[in-house]
């Protein structure tokens, strides 16, 4: 009897144990094993400062996908953003990728905007149009020198 | 003077001499686990006693250090107009560094000194002895399954603590000071990556091994060590030696871990 209700005990212990971690592992952390369907993207830009692997793709403010690695191009000194994007959602041949920011210190996402050709893009594509992130020092060192002339 | 040097001396060699048994203990265990025969009951047995009967204190402790973070959190991020970002600096804190540290300081307390005991009063009593006169290997028998209970107990509590303490969090952020509950859930997901929880493994893996090795190490080679010969008033030394050497060294490891693997 004694024997039994340590393992008893000790395997409810267990469960709760892998419970919890489930819990942290696939609701907090968004750890996913079997790859969301879907189809990859690259985009370049000039500057993508502030973007991290793992960044949430956005389509008018809803969440379509996510970045999935950035490689540097040394020729072109750009950065290339491999983009996942979920099944069914259609990104047109001059759909714009814009990185932006959520509030003003949050973190970095891509924004896809729509474009109004018919051409979709398909797996391993290249969406051409892009807008790199922009710099708050940038915007304010312009604001500055342009009002001191 | 002579004999301060040389006291300085005997000090050293007995700590690397103490560093080298422990690795040494570690090494014969994880190549006598290989051979049979293999037991299951002492190693479910002693999961019960590190870790199920350690469940308590740990959901005590992570309550109360995921409502002291929410709230501090809270008075610190107000000044700055940013209270929205308090889920995400609760659970990168607690998933990152507090849990697995304070896991690994509160099993250190429990279960580590009574481990360290256990096994430091058997050896005085020779017990340990009549183990060997016996063939039954006693580091296999009794350190072994500890120290795999050990490395499978910490991670688990672990998760526990992160869970209770988020909830913990939540409890005084939301429901006590009125963050929305939106950005305090969501901003946790967004920020909180599978690199996290994953740091936060390692990191409890290693601090299991760590503190039930350590508090393993001292009470079998009681024998071995300068209270050796002191009874009850060195088993005493050398527990209180196991708690704080095992502390102190899993406050170093999770500086040393989280400075390599991030």
């Amino acid at each position: 009897m004694a024997k039994l209700n340590i393992e008893l005990i000790t395997g409810i212990f267990v469960i709760i144990g892998i419970a919890c971690f489930t819990w942290l592992a696939i609701s907090v952390a968004g750890a996913t094993f079997s790859e969301q369907p879907g189809y990859s993207l690259t985009a370049r830009f000039s500057s993508i400062s502030g973007l991290r692997e793992g960044a949430v793709i956005e389509g008018a403010g809803v969440r379509i996908g996510s970045v999935t690695a950035i490689e540097f191009d040394p020729d072109s000194f750009e950065a290339i953003v491999h983009l996942h994007i979920n099944e069914g959602v259609p990104v047109q041949e001059d759909a714009i990728a814009a990185v932006r920011t959520q509030g003003i210190i949050g973190e970095k996402y891509i924004n896809i905007i729509p474009g109004g050709f018919e051409e979709l893009l398909t797996e391993g594509m290249e969406i051409y149009e892009t807008e790199s992130a922009i710099s708050i020092e940038d915007l304010v060192s312009r604001y500055i020198f342009s009002s001191d002339g | 003077m002579i004999k301060a040097i040389s006291n300085l001396g005997s000090y050293a060699i007995e700590t690397i001499e103490q560093i080298g048994r422990t690795f040494n203990l570690l090494l014969i265990i994880a190549w006598k686990m290989c051979l049979p025969p293999y037991q299951i009951f002492p190693i479910i047995k002693q999961i019960y006693f590190i870790g199920a009967r350690s469940l308590t204190v740990i959901i005590i402790s992570g309550a109360t250090i995921g409502m002291v973070l929410g709230l501090q959190f809270y008075n610190t991020l107000e000044r700055f107009g940013s209270v929205g970002v308090l889920g995400s600096a609760v659970a990168l804190s607690i998933i990152r560094e507090l849990g697995p540290v304070m896991t690994a300081l509160m099993v250190v307390g429990r279960a580590g000194s009574a481990i360290c005991a256990e096994l430091g009063i058997m050896r005085i009593t020779e017990q340990v002895d009549a183990l060997e006169c016996m063939a039954i290997p006693p580091d296999k028998y009794l350190v072994a399954p500890k120290l795999i209970a050990g490395i499978v107990s910490v991670p688990l509590l672990n998760f526990v603590f992160n869970v209770v303490a988020i909830g913990g969090g939540y409890f005084v952020g939301v429901i006590m000071l009125g963050v929305g509950e939106g950005s305090y859930v969501n901003g946790m997901i967004d920020s909180v990556v599978w690199g996290d929880v994953r740091l936060g493994m390692v990191k409890s893996i290693i601090f299991g091994m760590l503190i039930t090795l350590i508090c393993c190490a001292k009470g079998f080679y009681l024998h071995l060590s300068q209270y050796g010969s002191q009874g009850a008033e060195g088993v005493s030394r050398a527990t209180t030696d196991a708690v704080v050497i095992s502390s102190v060294s899993v406050l170093f490891f999770d500086f040393l871990i989280g400075a390599l693997m991030s």
